[in-house]
C-alpha cells in the first residue's frame, strides 16, 4: 500500500472480506495508524499491529532500539477502548506470539499488538517451526444465526460478539460512529456508555486469569526485576549477578503488557521490599507497576533514553540498592 | 382530500412500494441530506442501476469515508462501511482482495476522496484496482460548514476564502485519467438518465472506474455565492452543460458559473490488479505459482 494510513485500513476491509490480516511498522509509521487503531477497535474488527520499537520522539533513532511506545500502544488512539499487546523478546516468541496475537484477536475482536524492538526485530536465533497441524488457531466466530436475525454487535455472554464476512448475504453495516446492536449510528449517551464500556470490559481477564507473562524466582525473592521485550533479557543477566552477590532477586516478565496485569502485580507487592523496572524509555510502564503496588512496595525505575540496551551493572545496582 | 380522489388515481394497490424502498435500508429513514441537496439524487440513480444491472445484492459492497456522501453507505441495504475521513478506497481495496467475487463501490464526496484521501486514490487507479468510485462533488466540504476543498473554483466564496477563492482547483477526471482510471464520466444531478447509466455500466466493467457527480451543496454553497435554491442549480446545470463523449478531460476545468462539460471521457481496458498479479507470479515462479486462496470457511 501507498502509506501506513492505507495499510492500517486496508487490512480490516480484508478482514471484514474473510480474510486474517497485519501490518508491520516502526516509531513514525505507528504513529500515523493510530487512527485506524482506534476504528479497529470502535469496530471491534479483530487484526494485528507489528511495531517493531526505535528511539523517538519523530524520526529519532531509525534502527536503533528503544521501548518508548508502550504507552502510544494503549492510549495513542482518541477516545476510551481496550486493546492487547504482546512483547516478545526472542525470535522464537515472534513467531509463537504471532500466532497469539492472531488467536487473541479473534477470540476478544479486538486490534492486537505485537510490540517488539528493534534487538528482537533484528535478532538472529535458532526459530523452531512445528507443523501447520500442531498450530493451535481460534477460528473466527461466525455467527450461526440467519441473516434477519442476526444483530452485528450483540455481545454473548463474554461480551464479544459473533462475525460475519462481506458477501454472505447478511447486508450489515459498520461504521466508527457509536453505534447500537444493529451497527446503525445511535449517537446518545445510553449507547455510547454501553459500547464504549463494553470495549473495556471485554479485556478484563487480561489483567488476572488470562495475563501472559514468564516468572522465575519469585519465591523467596525480596526485589523482583519487572521487565519486557529485549531489556528482559538483559534483566536476567542482572539478576544472575544480585544472587550471586546474595541478594534475593526474581523475575516477572511481562508478555501481555496491556492489559496491564495488574493483578499479579498487586499480588506479588506485598511479598517483596521493591520492584525494580529497567525500561528503553524515560519511565512508562513503570507508572503502571506503581498503580499496580500501589504502595506496598518500593518501585524503582532504571530508565534509558534508547539507542542501546541497559548495561547489566546499571540494573544490578538498582536491585542492590533496593535491596538495603 | 374527497373519498372520490382516492378511488381515481392510477390502480396503485395497498401494498404498492417505490421500486427502490428494496435497496434502501428504510429503517433509516429519513436521511440527514437537507432539502434540495443533490446526493439523494444520485442515490436514486444508483438504486436504479443496480435494478437494471441485475446485480447480485448479497455480493455488492458499498464502501464511504466521511461527510455528507460518507453517509450513503449507511442507507444502502448491502454489506456496508462506513470508514474513516479519506480511507474508503484503501479499505474497499483490502475487501476486494480479501474476497474478489464482491462487487466493491466507493461512494465518498469530493473532500473525502480528493483531499485526506486524494493519495489513496491516484494509487488505487494507478493499479487499476477493481473499484468503482462514485465521487459526489458538491464543490466544498459540507458537512462541516461549507469550507474550501480542493475542487472549490476560483472565485467561488467559502466558508474560509470570504473574499473569494484563489487556488487553483482540481479537475478530478483529468485527475482520474492521469492516474490511470478505465472508465472516467462526469454526470450532474440534473442527468438522472445518463448518471443511472454511467452507474450501471461501470457495475458491468472491470478495472478501476470514476464517475463524477456535480451536485449542489444549496444550504452552504449556493447560499452563500448567492446562486438560488436546489431548483436554480438544476437549472444552472441544465443551461450550463455540454454533453461531448470523449471530450479531453484537460478541457474539462470547472468554473464558478461557467460551462460544464459532461459525458463519458475514458473507456478503455488496462490489466487488473489481479491479473498483474497472476501474470507476474506465473511469469517468475511458474507451476510453482497458486493463486492466493485467501477466502477460508475456519479462518
Amino acid at each position: 500500500m501507498e502509506d501506513e494510513l492505507a495499510a492500517s485500513i486496508t487490512i480490516q476491509g480484508a478482514v471484514w472480506g474473510g480474510a486474517k490480516a497485519f501490518t508491520v511498522t516502526s516509531g513514525p509509521g505507528f504513529s500515523l495508524m493510530m487512527e485506524h487503531i482506534g476504528y479497529a477497535a470502535m469496530t471491534e474488527t479483530p487484526c494485528v499491529f507489528v511495531d517493531v520499537q526505535r528511539g523517538g520522539p519523530s524520526t529519532g533513532l531509525p534502527t536503533l532500539p528503544a521501548q518508548a511506545d508502550m504507552m502510544q500502544a494503549r492510549w495513542g488512539s482518541h477516545g476510551d477502548y481496550g486493546i492487547i499487546a504482546l512483547c516478545p523478546n526472542s525470535p522464537q516468541e515472534c513467531f509463537d506470539l504471532a500466532i497469539t496475537a492472531f488467536n487473541l484477536s479473534e477470540e476478544f475482536r479486538v486490534p492486537v499488538m505485537l510490540m517488539l524492538d528493534e534487538c528482537v526485530g533484528h535478532m538472529t536465533e535458532k526459530v523452531i517451526i512445528p507443523d501447520a497441524a500442531a498450530i493451535d488457531v481460534y477460528p473466527r466466530r461466525f455467527t450461526h444465526l440467519p441473516p434477519g436475525e442476526f444483530r452485528l454487535f450483540e455481545p454473548r455472554e463474554d461480551k464479544v460478539p459473533d462475525m460475519v464476512r462481506a458477501g454472505d448475504g447478511y447486508r450489515f453495516h459498520v461504521t466508527g460512529l457509536t453505534h447500537d446492536e444493529r451497527g446503525y449510528p445511535s449517537m446518545n449517551v445510553d449507547t455510547q456508555r454501553s459500547s464504549v464500556t463494553r470495549l473495556l470490559e471485554k479485556l478484563q481477564p487480561f489483567t488476572g486469569e488470562r495475563a501472559l507473562s514468564e516468572t522465575a524466582d519469585l519465591e523467596d525473592a525480596e526485589v523482583v526485576v519487572v521487565s519486557y521485550g529485549i531489556t528482559s533479557r538483559v534483566a536476567q543477566r542482572a539478576i544472575d549477578l544480585a544472587r550471586q552477590k546474595g541478594v534475593r532477586a526474581g523475575k516477572f516478565r511481562i508478555i501481555s503488557a496491556w492489559p496491564f496485569p495488574e493483578k499479579h502485580i498487586a499480588a506479588l507487592a506485598p511479598k517483596v521490599k521493591a520492584m525494580v523496572v529497567p525500561e528503553l524509555n524515560l519511565g512508562q510502564m513503570v507508572h503502571e507497576v506503581e498503580r499496580a503496588a500501589a504502595g506496598r512496595c518500593k518501585v524503582r525505575l532504571v530508565p534509558h533514553a534508547g539507542g542501546t540496551v541497559h548495561n547489566p551493572e546499571a540494573i544490578l545496582k538498582a536491585i542492590l540498592e533496593a535491596a538495603e | 382530500m374527497s373519498e372520490q380522489t382516492l378511488e381515481i388515481p392510477c390502480n396503485i394497490p395497498a401494498d404498492a412500494v417505490n421500486p427502490v424502498e428494496p435497496f434502501l435500508r428504510m429503517d433509516r429513514m429519513p436521511h440527514i441530506w437537507c432539502p434540495g441537496c443533490g446526493i439523494g439524487t444520485t442515490v436514486n440513480c444508483f438504486t436504479r442501476a443496480l435494478i437494471d444491472s441485475h446485480a447480485n445484492l448479497d455480493k455488492v459492497a458499498i464502501v464511504s469515508g466521511i461527510g455528507c456522501t460518507g453517509r450513503v453507505a449507511g442507507y444502502a441495504n448491502l454489506d456496508s462501511f462506513h470508514t474513516t475521513h479519506g480511507r474508503a478506497i484503501p479499505f474497499a481495496t483490502g475487501l476486494k482482495l480479501a474476497n474478489p467475487e464482491l462487487q466493491v463501490v466507493v461512494y465518498s464526496g469530493d473532500g473525502d476522496l480528493f483531499a485526506i484521501g486524494g493519495n489513496h486514490f491516484i494509487h488505487a487507479a494507478r493499479r487499476n484496482m477493481d473499484l468503482k468510485v462514485i465521487c459526489v462533488n458538491n464543490l466544498t466540504y459540507a458537512m462541516t460548514g461549507g469550507q474550501t476543498a480542493p475542487t472549490t473554483p476560483s472565485k467561488v466564496i467559502s466558508a474560509t476564502n470570504p473574499y473569494g477563492v484563489f487556488e487553483p482547483a482540481f479537475n478530478l477526471v483529468a485527475l482520474a485519467e492521469a492516474a490511470g482510471a478505465s472508465y472516467v464520466a462526469r454526470w450532474t444531478t440534473f442527468h438522472v438518465k445518463q448518471l443511472s447509466r454511467s452507474m450501471e455500466e461501470v457495475l458491468r466493467k472491470k478495472g478501476f472506474c470514476f464517475i463524477e457527480v456535480i451536485s449542489p451543496c444549496p444550504t452552504l454553497y449556493q447560499r452563500r455565492n448567492k446562486m438560488g435554491d436546489g431548483l436554480d442549480t438544476m437549472k444552472y446545470y441544465k443551461q450550463a452543460s455540454k454533453i461531448r463523449h470523449g471530450a479531453p478531460t484537460a478541457e474539462c476545468d470547472l468554473t464558478k458559473s461557467g460551462e460544464i462539460v459532461v459525458g463519458k471521457f475514458v473507456d478503455r481496458d488496462r490489466p487488473s490488479y489481479f491479473e498483474m498479479l497472476n501474470s507476474q507470479m506465473t511469469e517468475t515462479l511458474g507451476d510453482r505459482y497458486a493463486e492466493p486462496e485467501v477466502m477460508c470457511e475456519q479462518c
